[in-house]
Parts: C-alpha cells; structure tokens; sequence
C-alpha cells in the first residue's frame, strides 16, 4: 500500500512484528513502520471482527491499536520505534492481561 | 518525567502554533511554562515533523510548511520546558492536569492553562469508509511529511477542502501519480461564497490558494460535482463508485482513496473540563465560548488556535500569542515588555489573515448527504452502529446523542465520539426537526485518552489520600 520515496533517510532498526524480525526506519511511528513492511491493517474491528486499516494517523481515530511490547490497546500512530520493540497486531477488543 | 515539577505558571495543551506561540510569550516573561504535547515531535499537525522529518527534498511541502522553523526555534529558546510523548487524560477546574508519559502517569497544576489541542478532519462517513485502503487525506500528508511514506497504485483522493488540494499538490511535487480527484465542492455553496468574495480578494492566501489549485487541475483528472460517493471491495478497497449532478453512476478502480471534507476543532478535552461550546452554523461544528482573549468561563483556562474555531496555522499562531499575553498580563505584567510583539500589532496581524475565512467557510461546507448518512453506512466506527440504526432509535423517542450511547453504544468505543460525535448530532437533529444547537453533543468525561489503571495505581500520593483509604 506504502511505499518509501527513494531519496529519504533511511537508517534501519530491527524490531519483531508478529513474531518476525524485520528491519524498520529509525524514526518512523509503529503504524508507519508496519505499512513500510507491508502490513495494512493493523486491528481488526471489535464487533464485527473486519480488519480496519489505520485512518487518521494522528491519535484520534483509534484504528491504529496494536500490542506493543505485551501491552495491547496501544495507539501505534502515537509510539516510535525503538530497537528490539515487540509489536504484534491485535484482533478485536485488548485482552485480559495484555 | 523525573524532571516534572508539580507545580507551573502556566501549562499549554498542544504544540501547534498555537501552543507554540502561547508558551514561547509565557516563558520569555519568565513565567515557569510547560508544554505538553502527544507527539513525538514538535509542530502539530500543520508543522508536523519539521524537526525530524527524513525527507530531504525540501521543495515537496512548500515555503507555507518551512515557515513554522522559526516558530519551532523561537519556541525552544524561550526557556519553556518541552514534554513530547505526553497524553493529558484529564483536566479539572482547578487546574490540574493528569499527563502520562511512558507509561508513567502525574497529576500537575498550573495558575493557567491554555489549551491548544488543534483540530482533527471532520467525519466522513460514506459507504465502505471503514475498509483498508481507505485513510484521510491528513493521514496521507502526515505519512509523507513524518515518514516519507506514499501511496503505492492506482490512488484517488475525494471531498473537499483546501488541505485536499494541498496534499494533491505536495504528492505532484514528490513525482507521484494521482489517478483522479472527486471534487464533493457543492455548487450552491460556491454561488453563497461569493457574497464573501470581495473579502477574500484581499486575502494573503487568493493568489496562492489559486496558483496550487491551478497546478493541481493541469495535472490531475479532476472530477467536479460529485454529489454520491461509496467505496466498495471485499476486505480491501476495490473501487469507487460515484455520481455527478450532470451524469450516471461511474466507477473507478482503486488500491488507495483519501478522504477529507474539512477540518473541525479537537474538542474532548476542553468539553471534559466543562467548558461552554456552541454550534457554529457555518463551520458546522462545536466551537468553545470565549472572551477575545480566549479566556473560557472556567477561571485561568483558555483555548487558543484551531480548538477555539477553524482559522488556520497563522490565525492560531497569533491567538497562541495573545493568549499567552493574557497570561502574562495576569500572573506578571511587569514582564509584557520582554515578550514579544504587543496585543495590537498581533491583532492587526490576526485580522489580516483572517481576512477571507468566512469565504472559504462557505465556499467549502461540507454536503448534507456526505455529513449525514442513510442506510446501512457506519457512522460509529468503533462500536459498529450505522446511521439507520441511529435514525430508527430517534424514531422510539431517542432524543440525544448521550441517550443514544444508552441505546446503541455508538460514541462508546476506543475513539470516544472523536469519529462519530458530529455525524449523530446533526442526524439526531436532522431526524428531529430540530437545531444541532438544542441536540447538543455527547457528555466527554475524563479520561480524554485511555489510561491503564495500573498508570492511575502509580500515581504519587499525598498523606492525605494515604490516610483516606488507611485501616485504623
């Protein structure tokens, strides 16, 4: 869906995305990163269970929330990166205990 | 965090322009001022990223985008402190803030607080706005200026609104292919405008509002009239179908479509504070109820920027700066001197570029069919209501968008009513008969943003709260 203009810099940090190591920009959000890697959506809804694609990127929509570092529920438009960050898209409502 | 006292002069919500400008005149009077803002970086949404953003080519944005620097410079020699990363959830009238960063939640007060929350893009609720592969235009320009991230395929961009053509211009120039613009701009709205017109003419942004669109039309498919809109595809975008006053149904295939029908004032916090909104009739939103300054009715809380009412990045700015004087003019007037440009020369600057707002308020209103959906649309996008469930819920005698959650949970999902709020007011009111004014809104309440109650378990205590819960 996203793609990188080719004249950006692009130093590289690797983090785990649903269990995967990838390399990820230095600098970008979590919800940046994840397009960068070709992942699109990053939750799926809480009723219908429909995957949902981020939409505001700016911290009010809400469609960005993930599980970041075992912590679910968590706005990934809103955290940048940092290494070896453990970043797990996330179905439907937060869990119990995560 | 650890640097945090508890106590400021002044803290300022939001670092826009606005907030910028407010806690830049705040501590240049030597004010002890701090700033908190969500983001990573400073600058809002308008500057977002100046300070950080990876893309070199400084041509892509434009001189309007560049020229938040000194702001950005002014602000960070003004001796402010800075909190980036930091969610405020609550505000109560006695000023006390509750912010988390990192996970760590505090709870500091102030003599006075200026929000300066920005806006965020109205809803557009169309058919199939909920699928991936959909996204607003402000979510595309802000991928592009924080990440250098683009749209890759066939990518259409529909609505209105003058951020709509600033983006097509940008993506134009960062070489990108725009396969088609919709164009949502109501007809009658433009023949309105025109009573606003001589106004605009005077305005800094005619000649380069109609130099970008100019540029943008030679280059991009522009379909103009467009009066219905939906996206459609399985699990992913696939096309968008649509309708002109003059044609039939048409549909376009497509991987990426950004909406936008405007931008509306951010205003969860200030109404959990309990500050006073109205319904603005031509803007078509909730505006907070205040004196020149931006003083609210809530003693030592003001509101400054596009949280105070759409006016644009040099508008907020010069509030940002004249609420930071009232500040100043209250807890240090000795100190006006030494802060900046006075009220006046400020006020002639803030009326200047005010100059042709009304025209573009009415020149870019929003349509009714795409505010106000029928049929099996979602309007909650959270908790999944459509707007037939919300029109047939009136018709039992629901009367009120705070009724409504009771009946539908629309409203109470992950975005707190930030997606929804506007289209079930003006549906209720719609529905009703009556004015959004009487439908009201929904009763924001802290917290703002969500909090882990292992956050609020941390929070420092005092003997007081201590001895409270104590057993003898």
């Amino acid at each position: 869906m996203f793609r990188r203009l080719p004249d950006v810099d692009d130093a590289t940090i690797e983090v785990t995305i649903d269990g995967r190591a990838e390399r990820v920009r230095a600098g970008d959000t979590v919800t940046a990163a994840l397009f960068s890697v070709g992942i699109e959506s990053h939750r799926t809804a809480d009723v219908s269970g429909t995957p949902r694609t981020p939409y505001c990127m700016m911290g009010v929509c809400f469609e960005c929330l993930v599980v970041i570092d075992g912590v679910g529920n968590r706005q990934g438009c809103l955290v940048p990166v940092s290494p070896g960050m453990r970043i797990e898209t996330q179905r439907g409502k937060r869990e119990v205990g995560r | 965090m650890r640097d945090l006292r508890d106590t400021y002069d002044v803290a300022v919500v939001g670092a826009g322009p606005a907030g910028l400008a407010a806690a830049a005149n705040c501590a240049r009077a030597g004010l002890m001022t701090v700033l908190f803002d969500e983001q990573a970086s400073l600058g809002g949404q308008i500057y977002r990223a100046i300070t950080a953003t990876p893309v070199k080519r400084d041509t892509i944005f434009g001189a309007d985008y560049w020229s938040g620097a000194k702001l950005v410079r002014d602000f960070l020699a003004s001796g402010a402190q800075y909190v980036p990363s930091a969610t405020v959830w609550s505000l109560t009238r006695e000023r006390e803030i509750g912010v988390s960063v990192a996970g760590l939640a505090r709870i500091v007060r102030a003599e006075q607080v200026i929000l300066a929350t920005g806006a965020l893009e109205r809803p557009f609720p169309a058919p199939g706005w909920t699928l991936p592969g959909v996204m607003t235009v402000g979510a595309a320009q802000i991928l592009l200026k924080s990440s250098g991230l683009v749209p890759r395929g066939r990518t259409v961009l529909a609505g209105c609104g003058p951020l709509l053509w600033l983006l097509a211009w940008q993506y134009l120039n960062a070489g990108l292919c725009i396969d088609a613009i919709l164009d949502t701009t109501p007809r009658l709205s433009r023949a309105m405008a025109i009573r606003h017109a001589p106004d605009f003419v005077l305005s800094p942004y005619l000649a380069k509002g109609l130099r970008l669109l100019l540029t943008v039309r030679r280059r991009v498919r522009v379909i103009g009239n467009v009066v219905e809109l939906r996206i459609e595809g399985r699990t992913h975008v696939e096309s968008v179908v649509y309708r002109t006053t003059a044609g039939t149904e048409q549909r376009l295939p497509v991987d990426t479509v950004f909406l936008h029908q405007g931008i509306v004032p951010n205003v969860n916090l200030a109404m959990a504070v309990g500050i006073e909104h109205h319904w603005d009739e031509m803007q078509l939103c909730w505006t907070p109820v205040l004196d020149a300054a931006g003083n609210s009715g809530i003693p030592g809380i003001a509101v400054a920027g596009d949280g105070a009412g759409i006016a644009g990045a040099e508008a907020a700015q010069a509030r940002g700066e004249i609420a930071g004087l009232a500040a100043v003019k209250t807890l240090r007037p000795g100190a006006l001197g030494r802060v900046g440009p006075d009220e006046t020369t400020v006020r002639a600057r803030l009326k200047r570029v005010m100059r042709g707002r009304a025209f573009l308020d009415a020149y870019y209103q929003p349509m009714s069919q795409f505010r106000r959906p029928i049929g099996n649309t979602i309007v909650c996008r959270c908790e999944e209501v459509t707007a037939r469930q919300i029109i047939d819920t009136v018709a039992l005698g629901c009367d009120g968008p705070n009724q409504m959650k009771a009946f539908l949970r629309c409203g109470m999902g992950a975005c707190q009513g930030r997606l929804c709020g506007l289209t079930v007011t003006e549906l209720i009111a719609h529905a009703r008969g009556v004015a959004p004014q009487a439908t009201g809104y929904y009763r924001i309440r802290p917290p703002v943003k969500p909090i882990t109650v292992a956050e609020l378990a941390q929070l420092p205590k005092n003997e007081s709260a201590l001895r409270s819960v104590a057993r003898s």
